[in-house]
């Protein structure tokens, strides 16, 4: 079985989590910038952030053959800071043409407030300019229904974006039906307690199709698992699909959306 | 029930499985919400407005209409549509709690 994980938090995990995945059939990892679990003090935090993310982190995986790709940006959850994030929202060109880069990611919200709003704005701004991908994240537990309808209104009010160029992430049952009829990619996170488990994602596949739908583990600092979606491979082989299914969800939809970026080359495997 | 969209799969040969293979774990989960309503309410703390969302959400399952789990999602959200001022500062907890009765 062959998989691309589209979303994990490499820096957060072991150089033994690389090993398992390439032994349960990685092919390639994608890693947006994110929250460290404490707010950065400086521009020159993140500045560090994205050189791990465009240097370090490549180098790690490569000791396992596995392609690193990495998203940029300021996480929402630091976006109350206006001013540090109007400085680092300014560095992001400086590192957008690495060749690892695959757009802007993850943006989105945290709590749904009016400065989260304004700099997510000022991310898809940057997208668009620079004509990359946007990876969202979308906001935890009772946030994320609200915060997805504003996402959404919020990408449909530019027209320059494409709706098959954007990844809406973190959908769950009252989230993805409502992401997939504006036309976006929705991203299935299989995450423990606050997001969703092997089963109902494949739930999720049987009631909206297969169609711009990708699965991910999100594997960070917190309780997570970075085998989590050749795990839900289990779980669709017991409800009998064939593996071709399985190679479609797993493989072969991200890789359809990851080639709209030209730094993404379809691994080979 | 909405029907299957055009590329679902087939269905499962063997949809027996999924009540042989799920049924024990599915069980214990649910003896954890009685379980942890019983303890709230035995601590005095049931009073806690998640308790109360937990319970209402859990009404969904006795309705005997689909869709329970994005229903469910639905009943623990937070309905408003507009955004926030400020940020409070806090996480996300699980239900949202209106702000006229905090």
């Amino acid at each position: 079985m062959r998989y691309i994980e589209p979303h994990g938090h490499m820096v957060s995990r072991t150089t033994n989590d690389y090993q398992a995945m390439v032994t349960a059939g990685c092919a390639a990892v994608c890693e947006p910038a994110f929250w460290a679990g404490f707010d950065r003090g400086s521009v020159d935090g993140f500045r560090d952030y994205y050189r791990q993310l465009t240097e370090y982190e490549p180098a790690r995986a490569a000791k396992f053959k596995l392609p690193h790709y990495c998203w940029l940006c300021l996480n929402p959850k630091e976006a109350e800071d206006l001013s540090l994030a109007a400085d680092v929202l300014a560095m992001i060109p400086e590192f957008i043409d690495r060749p690892n880069v695959l757009g802007i990611g993850e943006i989105g919200l945290n709590r749904n407030t009016r400065n989260e709003m304004k700099v997510l704005e000022q991310h898809i701004e940057i997208a668009v300019k620079y004509d990359q991908l946007i990876l969202v994240h979308t906001p935890h537990l009772e946030d994320k229904l609200k915060g997805t309808k504003l996402i959404v209104d919020l990408l449909k009010q530019h027209s320059a974006v494409k709706p098959e160029r954007v990844i809406i992430d973190h959908v769950e049952e009252h989230t993805i039906q409502h992401v997939l009829d504006q036309g976006f990619w929705a991203g299935i996170t299989l995450y423990p307690d606050s997001k969703s488990s092997p089963p109902r994602a494949v739930d999720m596949l049987e009631i909206c199709g297969r169609e711009r739908i990708w699965l991910n583990s999100a594997c960070d600092w917190g309780i997570s698992d970075p085998l989590a979606v050749p795990k839900t491979a289990i779980e669709m082989r017991q409800r009998g699909y064939d593996p071709e299914f399985i190679d479609q969800v797993l493989f072969q939809n991200p890789v359809r959306f990851l080639s709209q970026c030209p730094n993404f080359s379809v691994p080979v495997t | 029930m909405q029907p299957p969209p055009p590329d679902s799969p087939p269905a499962n040969p063997d949809a027996q499985a999924l009540v042989d293979d799920s049924f024990v774990p599915v069980r214990a989960k649910l003896i954890e919400v009685a379980a942890f309503l019983d303890r709230v309410e035995r601590h005095c703390v049931d009073d806690d407005f998640r308790c109360q969302a937990l319970n209402k959400a859990a009404q969904v399952l006795l309705d005997g209409e689909p869709e329970r789990a994005r229903r469910i999602l639905e009943s623990l959200s937070d309905p408003t549509t507009e955004p926030d001022d400020v940020s409070t500062g806090k996480p996300a907890v699980g239900a949202w709690q209106n702000p006229e009765t905090k």
